[in-house]
């Protein structure tokens, strides 16, 4: 016998979302994204009235792309690799809710529009300042602990989920959320990147920068690479200050002394 | 009124960045359109690794040996001068992206890695984890981001290409383009395109690509007059999870760190090997390492063409886990330093089953992986005497270049493993240079040309929507990709066989015709996804029908291509580029030569393991490179 469950989405679009159930079969390794596949092949609600297909966002569809994030039981997470089976073991329930992230705005059903995300990255000069890409021979050695430090940081797919479970960000304040802040730190932390470090620390000085977080933790748990994201904000919160120090007190050449 | 550097990317992944990032260096400027955010490009998913020759482990390793084995591994059907130059460039590019900050792994003494992949005897493949293209691609988007900040570079994301807009004398000129989000239609000008769109895995529906991958661009291209060159070559990784949206790639460096594959075996079924020798299937209830015994030189590590068939051989003599068609890859055995090493592969596995692979031995199949195939893109060699009055990684359309998977020229009739990131970076690199000398020979601007030639193609692809979303027939999109899916992912994978191509060209064409009856789910404006897939739909179909064309016309077996009627190589006949052309009926197939300027075509083999020096003859002196 073939088992059931319900896919319960909040869809719609701006200031007119509504709940709508499908019925559908758990398949052996079923996720998220095969049953929303299935519901656009036949989109009839539990109804049984034929409605508009479900828009959403994917794309690799093995979570390292970042674009299918979304909440699902309330949890933000990446579609993908939310096995139905799971979700009814875990919830104990036979519906599965799935609702658009509400720290961005929305286009559509599950999609939402996560460009503050990639302005913030040109905020804080989110590259490695090289001269050009002509033959200049290897980069600086590293030390393979940093490198090992430097790659986790690194696998942010910036999907949003942190920004999304972290309360400091909302209506009323313009904090850029946790996972700029570990990228500062992963630029700061390369031998070349180093060079812009202060600039990249004084943007995080400014309004919504790094003071905005209220260290609520949500970020690191809901990661779905497991970047130590409270690490990232307290190392950084540590190298602002110093800086903040540094810009108030040190003579024009005391970089020589750092 | 000369050039204004104006030039269009499409596709934002390796290549596509590649190429905007040293068009602009070059005093270009640049509009990047891409369907999904470029940091989200599929070159995400290359998991194990990028080859150079940088000989850094003392194995007297050299590009010209990563040369050689690319050229064989694609079984001689690759043009060898450009092999050559991205063999050449490999390091240097290694180098680069060492600059930008990519986090490769590191020895103790904080030199770049390398692990051994497939096809090769030399630890040449650097790596950054198990996600290399991920930490690849985010190295150039933080470059092209930096160019974004400067204004160099415009990003139009979320918006897809739609068809290409060329003038009078058939030159590329610009495109018009839709955005996702409203759907509207819209012309970008420019004097020079590239596309660097990415392979056509949705064509087989399940595939290791991810969903951006349809062909689609390629396949408007195609009918729009591009040649498809090879598109018969299709990779089938050896080792991929099954599942419902997706077949999810367990990357070669599995197999690089030692991990092997297995079942049990069964002394009462033979199995003949390469030498054409008939020997038993192992020993009864014992793991038999079949790739092992079979190709005792290069054991797990065997080309991936190879792989796969004989994963699929093993099977179909009944000997599949459970009976069904699936094998062990296992890496149980293995310590957890380098177990380390492959982590998020292996998580990969865990997260999708529920099984933890450093426990239990993972379950795999071959799965549609990569297409050698794609746009012919021209390759004047570094002596040829024409060389600097044509361009490299130009399409036989004027101004229409082409870079990364959805080219054809890097792999011949199979690809290695790790040698797809290379090419893309390569291939990129070289049409950031080619394209500013192509707008040097333009003796008029875009800006100069009559606005009609944008209107009418404006046109054109405003009657296509409004035909789409107005269609009332009882046909549903979706349900004809499944079927098309079906009949490829049957006849035109591992094995082909004449009778069945040619029922596949017919069914395609029926769905061709079934597809003038669908009608659309949603007909709205706004994330109309269900419209942008039904226009994708069209274009792919035409690819697969060069797919499939191609592969009923070519008579024999090499590489990636087998066919049971004709299971040799046959050089004397078929050591030539098949060339696709569109044709409203079926495509028509005409051929190019292979240029075989360095290295004379031998059988491959992979039973021993020997490590040589090869002699490439004919090398010109004259070579510069594109860092």
């Amino acid at each position: 016998m073939t088992e059931k469950f319900v896919l319960k989405i909040y869809r719609g679009t701006p200031g007119k979302q509504y709940w709508e159930e499908f019925e559908l079969e758990v398949k052996p390794f079923y996720n998220i994204i095969s049953a929303l596949m299935d519901v656009q092949k036949s989109p009839v609600n539990r109804k049984g009235q034929k409605v508009e297909p479900i828009a959403w966002e994917q794309g690799c569809l093995e979570e390292v792309c970042g674009s299918c994030s979304m909440l699902i039981n309330g949890k933000p997470r990446q579609a993908c690799t939310a096995l139905i089976q799971n979700l009814i073991d875990e919830s104990k329930s036979r519906t599965v809710t799935i609702a658009p992230m509400t720290k961005f705005p929305l286009v559509r059903d599950l999609v939402i529009d996560r460009d503050s995300m990639f302005e913030h990255l040109k905020r804080i000069r989110g590259w490695v300042e090289v001269d050009g890409s002509f033959e200049r021979g290897f980069g600086p050695k590293q030390d393979p602990k940093i490198q090992e430090a430097r790659y986790v940081l690194s696998t942010c797919m910036t999907c949003g989920c942190c920004v999304e479970a972290c309360p400091q960000v909302n209506k009323n304040s313009k904090f850029m959320g946790p996972a700029v802040i570990s990228q500062v730190r992963l630029f700061n932390s390369h031998p070349t990147g180093k060079m812009q470090a202060p600039e990249r620390l004084r943007v995080l000085m400014d309004e919504g920068g790094i003071s905005d977080c209220g260290n609520a933790q949500n970020c690191a748990k809901v990661c779905p690479k497991n970047i130590p994201l409270t690490e990232s904000i307290a190392v950084m919160g540590r190298e602002v200050s110093k800086q903040a120090l540094h810009d108030l007190i040190s003579l024009p050449d005391a970089y020589l002394d750092k | 009124m000369k050039s204004t550097k104006e030039v269009i990317v499409v596709g934002g992944g390796l290549a596509g960045l590649a190429a905007a990032m040293k068009l602009a260096e070059n005093g270009c400027r640049i509009k990047i359109v891409s369907v999904t955010k470029v940091k989200r490009s599929h070159s995400v998913c290359a998991q194990g690794g990028i080859n150079a020759a940088i000989n850094l482990k003392g194995e007297d390793d050299s590009p010209y040996i990563h040369a050689y084995d690319t050229i064989k591994g694609g079984d001689f059907l690759g043009d060898q001068p450009p092999i050559l130059e991205m063999c050449l460039a490999a390091p240097g590019i290694i180098r680069l992206m060492d600059r930008l900050g990519c986090p490769f792994n590191r020895t103790p003494e904080g030199t770049l890695d390398f692990r051994r992949f497939g096809g090769t005897l030399y630890n040449r493949t650097a790596f950054c984890g198990a996600s290399t293209g991920q930490q690849l691609l985010y190295a150039l988007d933080e470059q092209v981001r930096r160019y974004e900040v400067s204004g160099q570079v415009e990003k139009f994301e979320n918006h897809e290409f739609m068809r290409l807009v060329m003038d009078e004398n058939g030159a590329a000129r610009g495109i018009v383009y839709m955005d996702l989000i409203n759907m509207k239609l819209d012309v970008m000008k420019a004097d020079a395109v590239i596309f660097g769109t990415g392979g056509p895995g949705l064509i087989f529906k399940k595939s290791t690509n991810s969903t951006f991958c349809t062909g689609a661009s390629n396949g408007r291209l195609f009918m729009q007059g591009m040649e498809y060159a090879n598109g018969e070559f299709i990779q089938i990784h050896p080792t991929a999870i099954p599942g419902e949206d997706k077949l999810r790639l367990m990357s070669e460096s599995l197999r690089g760190e030692g991990g092997r594959i297995w079942v049990y075996g069964d002394s009462s079924k033979k199995i003949t090997n390469s030498e054409g020798k008939s020997i038993s299937c192992g020993k009864t209830g014992e793991p038999w390492y079949f790739l092992e015994e079979l190709y005792p030189g290069y054991g797990n590590l065997v080309a991936r063409d190879v792989a796969a068939r004989e994963i699929l051989r093993v099977c179909e003599l009944g000997l599949g886990i459970d009976g069904k068609p699936q094998v062990y890859l296992d890496m149980t055995h293995l310590p957890a330093k380098t177990l380390h090493k492959v982590e998020s592969v292996l998580d990969i596995y865990r997260k999708f089953t529920g099984e933890d692979p450093r426990k239990v031995p993972m379950r795999i199949y071959p799965a549609v992986h990569y297409s050698m195939g794609g746009a012919w893109v021209d390759w004047p060699a570094s002596d040829d005497p024409d060389r600097m009055s044509r361009f490299r990684q130009m399409t036989n359309i004027p101004g229409c270049f082409n870079v990364g998977e959805s080219e054809f020229q890097y792999h011949g009739a199979n690809r290695l493993g790790a040698n797809s990131l290379v090419s893309c970076i390569f291939g990129g690199l070289v049409a950031g240079i080619e394209v500013p000398r192509y707008l040097e020979t333009l003796t008029t601007s875009v800006s100069a040309l009559p606005f009609k030639i944008f209107s009418e193609s404006m046109a054109q692809e405003e009657s296509l929507k409004h035909d789409l979303l107005t269609r009332d027939g009882p046909e549903n999109v979706h349900k004809l990709h499944d079927e098309m899916a079906d009949w490829m992912v049957r006849n035109v994978t591992v094995k082909r066989n004449n009778a069945d191509l040619q029922k596949t060209i017919d069914k395609l064409k029926e769905i061709r015709q079934r597809y003038d009856h669908i009608s659309l789910d949603d007909k709205g404006h706004l994330m109309n996804q269900t419209y942008a897939f039904a226009n994708q739909f069209r274009a792919m179909l035409e690819l697969a029908l060069a797919m499939t064309k191609s592969a009923l016309v070519r008579n024999e077996s090499r590489g990636a291509h087998f066919k049971p009627e004709y299971p040799k190589r046959d050089d004397k006949n078929w050591l030539k580029t098949t060339i696709a052309t569109y044709r409203k009926d079926e495509p028509e197939i005409t051929f190019k030569k292979v240029n075989i300027s360095y290295l004379e075509p031998f059988e491959r083999d992979y039973v021993s393991a020997k490590k040589i020096k090869p002699t490439l003859k004919n090398l010109p002196n004259n070579i510069q490179l594109p860092l």
